[in-house]
Order: C-alpha cells, then sequence, then structure tokens
C-alpha cells in the first residue's frame, strides 16, 4: 500500500494523505462524503439534462426531436438517476459528512466499507450509460420496471438489472454504516433521545434501506430469470402473475419514498431552529413520527396499484393506511411551524430553502392524500397529476431539503462563506420556476393527460408550453448553484467559527472547517433535546 | 470482552487499496453477466476476470482485517460494531429471501387459483388449479413434484446436526477445550458438504427423473429458485467456516477474543432457519 507506513500505531497516527490516493483510497469519512456528494451533483446534472430532454420533445404536440422509444429510455433512466444516482447519495454523503461531527465519532464505524458503498456507485452508474449503446437502447419500461414490459426488452434491461444490484450493494452497506455508527459510537452524553434529528432520521432511512432493497434486488432477479432461464414469475401461462411484479417492487417502491423524504425532515428540523433563535418544537414527537412513517410506510403499497383489480376490502385497508400516514407528517409540518412562531427568524439562503421545503412538501403532501383516495386514483392513475405530486415531493422535498443542507453546513466543510446574494437568487429563481414547471401539471393531469407519452392532443399544449419553459429556466439556475460553489470554495470569505447564531449541535463546537480527523477521542457531552449542546469536554482534533 | 463504555479510542483504518479493487470487480461481473446472457463472447471474460479480481480483493481485505486483528487493534468497542454489522447484514438477507418466499405465498394463495377459477375457463380450459402444479396453464409438459420424506429430509437432519455440532465447537471454543472446537468445526464443514453433495443428486434427480426444470411453472421456479439461493447460503457458509477452521488451527482465537468464529455460526443458523422455512413451505406443505 502506497500510504502504509504507521502500521500497528494508534489510530489516526497517518496524516492526510494526497493526490488521487487520497480519494481512491479513502477512509476519512469527510472526504468519502464530498466524493459522495459530487457523484450525487454529476447524476443530478445528468438526470437533469434528460429531464429537458423529455420536455423538449412536450413543448409542442407532434414528435419533434425524439422517437418514441428513445424518449421511454429517457423517462426511465431520468427516474432511476435521479432517485438512485441524485437523491439517495446526496443523503447518505451528507450522512458521512455530518452524522460523526455531529455524535462525537472519530469517524465512521466501517470506514473501509464505507469507502467500498461509494466507489459502487460509478460502475453502475457506467452500466447504465453504457445502456444507451447497446443495441435495443436503455431501459424503457418505466423507473418502476414494470413486468411484462421489462421481461421483452433488449439487453438494456439487464444492464439495468446488474446496476441495480450493484446500487443496492452500495447501500446496504452505506446504511449498515449509519446505523452501527449512530447506535455504537456516540459520545459519552450523547444518548438517543437527545440524539440530533438528522441522526435519528438517517437512523430510520438506513433501517428501510436494509429491509427493502433486498427486496428490490429479488425482484429484479426474477425479472432476469423471467428473461433468460425460463422462469415464469409474471407469466400467467406458468402460473405466475404480472401484478406479482407489482406487489413485491411497490413493497420496495414505497418506503423507498419515505428513504428520500425521512433525510430531508432531519435535515430541516436543524435548520428551522437555528434561524429561528428557538429549540426544535417537540422533539420526542418528531422522532416518534419519524418511526410512525417508517412503520406505515411497509403497509400501503398497494395504493400504487388501485387499477389492477385488486378487492375492494383491500383497496379499503391501502386507502386508510396511506391515509393514516398524514397524521406524523401533520405532526412535523406543525412542529416546524410551531418552532418558527414567535421566534427571532431572519431568512439566510438555508433558511428560504427550509421554509420553502415546508410549504411545498405541504402541498405535495396534500396531493398525496388525494391520490390515496382509491376512487379518485383509479381516475388519476398515471396521469400527470401523479407526476406533479411527486415531484412536489422529490424536487421541492427531497432537493430543495439537500440545497439548505449544503448552503447551511457550506462553511463547516469548506471554512469559506458561500456567496449570500446569489444563494438568495438561487432559491427565488428555484422556487419561481419550480411552481411555473410542476403546478401546471396538476391541471394537465386532471385534464386527462397520460404521463410516459411523448405526443399528446392539442387541448394540452399551452401547460405543456409553461411547464418546458419552467423546467429550462428551473435547470439554468442550477448552474447558478454550480458556480457559487465553486467560485466559494476558492474565494469565498473564510468563515467565521460559528456563522450562524443560533446553531447549537454538536458540529458547531469544533473549529472551522472542521479538522481532517475530528473527535480522534470522543469527548464527552452534556446535551438538551435534539443534540443540543450545552457543554463539551475533552474530544481531540487534528 | 473489556469494558465498551470506557474506550476512548476507536480503530480507523489507514487508507486501503480494496475497496476500489472491490468496485472494479462488480463492474466486470456485472457488465460480463448481462453480456453473458445475451450470448455476446465478451460477457464470459468479463465475468472470468471479474471473479478473479474479486477473490483478489477478498483475500486481501479479510487478510488485512486479520492482521489487524492480530495486532489487536480491535478492542471491545471494534467488537461491538462487528456484532451489529454482521446482525443488520444478515437482516438483508433474511430480506432478500422474504421476497421469495412472499412470491411462493402469491402464487400458492393468489395467481394458480385464480388461474384455474371459472373467469379463467375461456382461456384455459383445460387447467386445474392444485398444488404441488404438475404443469402450467399455458404449459403442456408435464413433470412431479419433489416428495419430501426423501432426500429433503435427510438433508433437514444434516443441516440440524452441523448447528448441533457447531455449537459444540462454540463451546469448546469458550471453555479453551481445543479438541472439541477442532473436530466440531470439522464436522460442520463436512456436513455443510455432504448437504450440498446430497442437494446436487437431489437436482439431477429432478431434472432426469421428475422432468422438473426451472421452466416448469410456478412450482418449478419457487422450487429452484429458493432451494437455490439457500444451496449457494450454505456453500457461502461452509467457506467461512473453513477458513474459520484455518484460522483456529493456527491459534488465532482465545476464549475471549473470536468474533470470525461467531459471526460465521451466526450466517450458519440463519442458513439453517431458512433451511427450515424451506422444508416446510416448499416441500411438505
Amino acid at each position: 500500500m502506497a500510504i502504509s507506513t504507521t502500521a500497528g500505531h494508534a489510530p489516526h497516527e497517518h496524516g492526510k494523505p494526497t493526490g488521487l490516493w487520497r480519494w481512491l483510497a479513502a477512509t476519512n469519512h469527510k472526504d468519502i462524503g464530498s466524493m459522495y456528494l459530487w457523484f450525487s451533483f454529476t447524476m443530478f446534472l445528468s438526470g437533469g439534462v434528460m429531464a429537458l430532454c423529455i420536455r423538449a420533445e412536450l413543448f409542442q404536440p407532434g414528435l419533434q426531436f425524439f422517437q418514441p422509444e428513445l424518449f421511454n429510455q429517457l423517462t426511465t433512466l431520468h427516474g432511476l438517476v435521479m432517485v438512485f444516482g441524485a437523491i439517495m447519495p446526496a443523503f447518505t454523503g451528507l450522512a458521512n459528512w455530518l452524522l460523526p461531527l455531529m455524535i462525537g465519532a472519530p469517524d465512521m464505524a466501517f470506514a473501509r466499507m464505507n469507502n467500498w458503498s461509494f466507489w459502487l456507485l460509478p460502475p453502475a452508474a457506467l452500466l447504465l450509460l453504457i445502456s444507451f449503446f447497446v443495441p435495443g437502447g436503455a431501459a424503457a419500461a418505466g423507473w418502476t420496471l414494470y413486468a411484462p414490459l421489462a421481461t421483452q426488452m433488449g439487453m438494456g434491461m439487464d444492464l439495468t438489472i446488474f446496476a441495480i444490484h450493484i446500487l443496492g450493494v452500495s447501500s446496504i452497506m452505506g446504511s449498515i454504516n449509519i446505523i452501527v455508527t449512530i447506535l455504537n459510537l456516540r459520545a459519552p452524553g450523547m444518548t438517543m433521545m437527545k440524539m440530533p434529528m438528522f441522526a435519528w432520521a438517517s437512523l430510520i432511512t438506513a433501517y428501510l434501506i436494509i429491509a427493502v432493497m433486498p427486496v428490490l434486488a429479488g425482484v429484479v432477479t426474477m425479472v432476469l430469470t423471467d428473461r433468460h432461464f425460463g422462469t415464469h414469475f409474471f407469466n400467467a401461462a406458468g402460473g405466475g402473475d404480472p401484478v406479482m411484479y407489482q406487489h413485491i417492487f411497490w413493497f420496495f417502491g414505497h418506503p423507498e419514498v419515505y428513504i428520500m423524504a425521512l433525510p430531508a425532515f432531519g435535515i430541516v428540523s436543524h435548520i428551522i431552529p437555528t434561524f429561528s433563535r428557538k429549540p426544535l418544537f417537540g422533539y420526542t414527537s418528531m422522532v416518534y413520527a419519524t418511526s410512525s412513517i417508517a412503520v406505515l410506510s411497509f403497509m400501503v403499497w398497494a395504493h400504487h396499484m388501485f387499477t389492477t383489480g385488486m378487492p375492494a376490502t383491500a383497496q379499503l385497508f391501502f386507502m386508510y393506511a396511506t391515509m393514516l400516514i398524514a397524521v406524523p407528517t401533520g405532526v412535523k409540518v406543525f412542529n416546524w411551524i410551531g418552532t418558527m412562531w414567535q421566534g427571532a427568524m431572519s431568512f439566510e439562503t438555508p433558511m428560504l430553502f427550509a421554509v420553502g421545503f415546508v410549504c411545498l412538501f405541504t402541498v405535495g403532501g396534500l396531493s398525496g392524500v388525494t391520490l390515496s383516495v382509491a376512487a379518485v386514483d383509479i381516475q388519476l392513475q398515471d396521469t400527470y397529476y401523479v407526476v406533479a405530486h411527486f415531484h412536489y415531493v422529490l424536487v421541492a422535498g427531497a432537493l430543495f431539503s439537500l440545497f439548505a443542507a449544503i448552503y447551511y453546513w457550506f462553511p463547516k466543510m469548506t471554512g469559506k462563506m458561500y456567496s449570500e446574494p446569489l444563494g438568495k437568487f438561487h432559491f427565488w429563481w428555484s422556487m419561481i420556476w419550480f411552481n411555473v414547471t410542476f403546478f401546471p401539471m396538476h391541471f394537465l393531469g386532471l385534464a386527462g393527460m397520460p404521463r410516459r407519452i411523448p405526443d399528446y392532443a392539442l387541448q394540452f399544449t399551452d401547460f405543456n408550453r409553461i411547464a418546458s419553459i419552467g423546467a429550462f429556466c428551473f435547470g439554468l439556475g442550477q448552474l447558478i448553484f454550480l458556480y457559487n460553489m465553486l467560485r466559494s470554495i476558492r474565494h469565498g470569505q473564510a468563515a467565521p467559527h460559528k456563522p450562524w447564531e443560533g446553531a447549537e449541535t454538536l458540529e458547531w463546537q469544533i473549529p472551522t472547517p472542521a479538522p481532517y480527523h475530528s473527535f480522534v477521542e470522543a469527548p464527552h457531552v452534556e446535551a438538551g433535546d435534539n443534540g443540543v449542546i450545552h457543554s463539551m469536554t475533552g474530544g481531540a482534533h487534528h | 470482552m473489556e469494558s465498551v463504555s470506557h474506550q476512548t479510542h476507536y480503530f480507523v483504518p489507514e487508507p486501503s487499496r480494496w475497496p476500489v479493487v472491490g468496485a472494479l470487480a462488480l463492474f466486470c461481473l456485472g457488465l460480463g453477466a448481462a453480456l453473458a446472457v445475451n450470448g455476446v463472447g465478451f460477457g464470459k471474460l468479463s465475468l472470468g476476470l471479474g471473479f478473479a479480481i474479486l477473490f483478489y480483493m477478498l483475500f486481501g481485505w479479510f487478510g488485512d482485517v486479520i492482521r489487524e486483528s492480530l495486532k489487536g487493534n480491535y478492542h471491545g468497542k471494534e467488537d461491538l460494531s462487528f456484532r451489529w454489522g454482521m446482525g443488520w447484514f444478515i437482516f438483508s438477507e433474511v430480506m432478500f429471501f422474504a421476497a421469495f418466499f412472499g412470491a411462493l405465498f402469491y402464487v400458492r394463495t393468489i395467481s394458480v387459483p385464480e388461474l384455474g377459477n371459472f373467469e379463467h375457463k375461456l382461456l384455459y380450459p383445460d387447467f386445474t388449479a392444485a398444488w404441488p402444479l404438475s404443469t402450467g396453464p399455458g404449459i403442456t409438459q408435464r413433470y412431479e413434484a419433489m416428495a419430501a420424506w426423501g432426500l429433503p429430509a435427510i438433508n433437514t437432519l444434516i443441516l440440524l446436526s452441523s448447528g448441533a455440532t457447531l455449537t459444540w465447537a462454540h463451546w469448546g471454543l469458550i471453555q479453551g477445550k481445543r479438541t472439541s472446537l477442532t473436530i466440531g468445526l470439522g464436522m460442520t464443514v463436512l456436513l455443510g458438504a455432504l448437504f450440498l453433495g446430497l442437494q446436487a443428486h437431489e437436482y439431477s434427480h429432478a431434472m432426469h427423473e421428475l422432468n422438473l426444470t426451472l421452466g416448469s411453472g410456478a412450482y418449478g421456479m419457487t422450487f429452484y429458485m429458493l432451494t437455490g439461493f439457500h444451496g449457494m447460503h450454505v456453500l457461502l457458509g461452509a467457506i467461512i467456516l473453513a477458513v474459520v477452521w484455518l484460522r483456529v488451527v493456527r491459534g488465532h482465537f482465545n476464549t475471549e477474543h473470536h468474533f470470525a468464529f461467531e459471526a460465521a455460526a451466526w450466517y450458519w443458523h440463519f442458513v439453517d432457519v431458512v433451511w427450515l422455512l424451506l422444508f416446510t413451505l416448499v416441500y411438505w406443505l
């Protein structure tokens, strides 16, 4: 090994490695976290370009740029890349960066495996990319890869299946790391019911990932054997059933929704208290609400399948179980509002994104409750109403929370301040064009426009034009973010030790930027709810 | 195990080449498998390369871990991390099998009875729903189901006995009785190998005499996928136990410090429990 010089000594005697090897062989949670974040941003831009291709085609009726086959490949890969390449790795990257700092750990529990979790992502992304260039093109069955579409397509589907296997291995290992770090490496005094909400959210998310990613691996394996080894899992001729694919897939798929939402809840539960200069309202209820959402997420999967012809009793069960999720989610929204209530609020960029998150996520949550009504859903299934709904929770939800997090912790990570005017501009620009893009889709869906179709009837033209203009402006705005980050890392003003007056969690008690090796020795802390630190002793860095 | 709460240092390994080597291995495996199932010649080459790199990585990585363990880098807190980690890994395996047991439940209670009901008589007039199916609604080739009380029952006994010998070895390890440790563990590996040999024989019997293949409809696919994935786990478990046996012979463990043994044992018992479910739900009922 090129770096190995101090084998056998106490941990952390090795210094900061340099060059490419620092990244290839990394065992430092901050380096690995940074790689996750840059990777996910790259994937975000790639998936974004696919989205813009889709919106360009839909700017007017008729076929302009893409044949339907390629259009379907673009919608499929846009979904897969954004879910598995952008959002999930971004949250894992943040967890890597922040968890050890928040709970007083020297690093992640399995630092070497941590690097494997990351380095499995580029090969999986590469397999997906290669799939565009094989005979038959990339997978075109939608990101859900429903049978029997998925059992019929070309080699691109096999590449997608194996990419999903690799992504699954990556996220399961990443989740084991997160869970073990939280359960085993908390500093003395940082008890579970004092721990920051982001740690709670990461813990529960990781549990969901370990519970459902293997199920996804199982179902795509069944697709693979149906395709090549003669099984009939999804073929009635042998006693199987294509609807079974949907059951198994959505048993994974619905918890997956919360895998992309719970960490966002955790992030917002830090930012809103900081900029309201008040402790989080109802910390304990936040913990229980997050746990309830996780438990309920296993019992609602068939609300994605109301049109498959299941018995009325099953429809009723899944409808009511789904509505039940609005209760803990409502607890959270009201807790955030309660935190802001009579607070001394200020609106720096992270807070803007956090408040934007609360407003728009609630819109997405409410359209979700609408869709949970079986009778309504049967009308709206596979229309643009569904597209509008899940982009409100995933773009204005997950993505806005990620922007909030990056702006909020940017000083801690880099030691520099980002440009506040550019940040604010990025927020307002994104906020406006996001709504211009996705709000009209509600109307399109209610009027009956189906999703995943490259052409449409003339009466849908106006709203589609508005949405396409919004999408291009929204996409352009993300380059402002990239510019702000790149410029601030190099030329930003030096960040003060504690840039946010109201930030009270453990990561703000150590120097800025965070030392390469932090908490080499566990500190003793006295903590309040949500990881607020009253006092800290010990905790060496270098 | 020493007191966990008083440990202030936690072992963080140095930069390591193995993760990127492992990523390269999985890339070759993924690409190779996707090409190979489509009959592209390069696929098998890539698969072979992937496996070679994977084994190189496993040897190197586990070698590093063993050396770190022998150097005394792992104390109570690291040990506890390994325990949590192994536990959650086994949970992920449980969920993988759950997907296939779920498919078995679905075809047995929902799709097969539905395909045989009155509404489907138009589509498949000659099909009668029963379990085990001797044919599929649209499959003409007939086959026989595997009987539970022949080889499968013997295999059940073998796996249960292997659990007992493993526990005997564990007691030997804790009490410092090396003979019962080495013999018990060795017997467990041999019983695992015997199980696999008998399963290979069973598969051959099923394919040649019962005409039962992966393509034999809902029964054939669930039978082979469930028992096949289980068999792969037995193989992996036996390899892990064999490595632990070699480490026992080299004196890597003592009465207090032997997590590798326990991890292997947990894995083996997990495989054992899956088999009991398989025997009950796939073979017997």
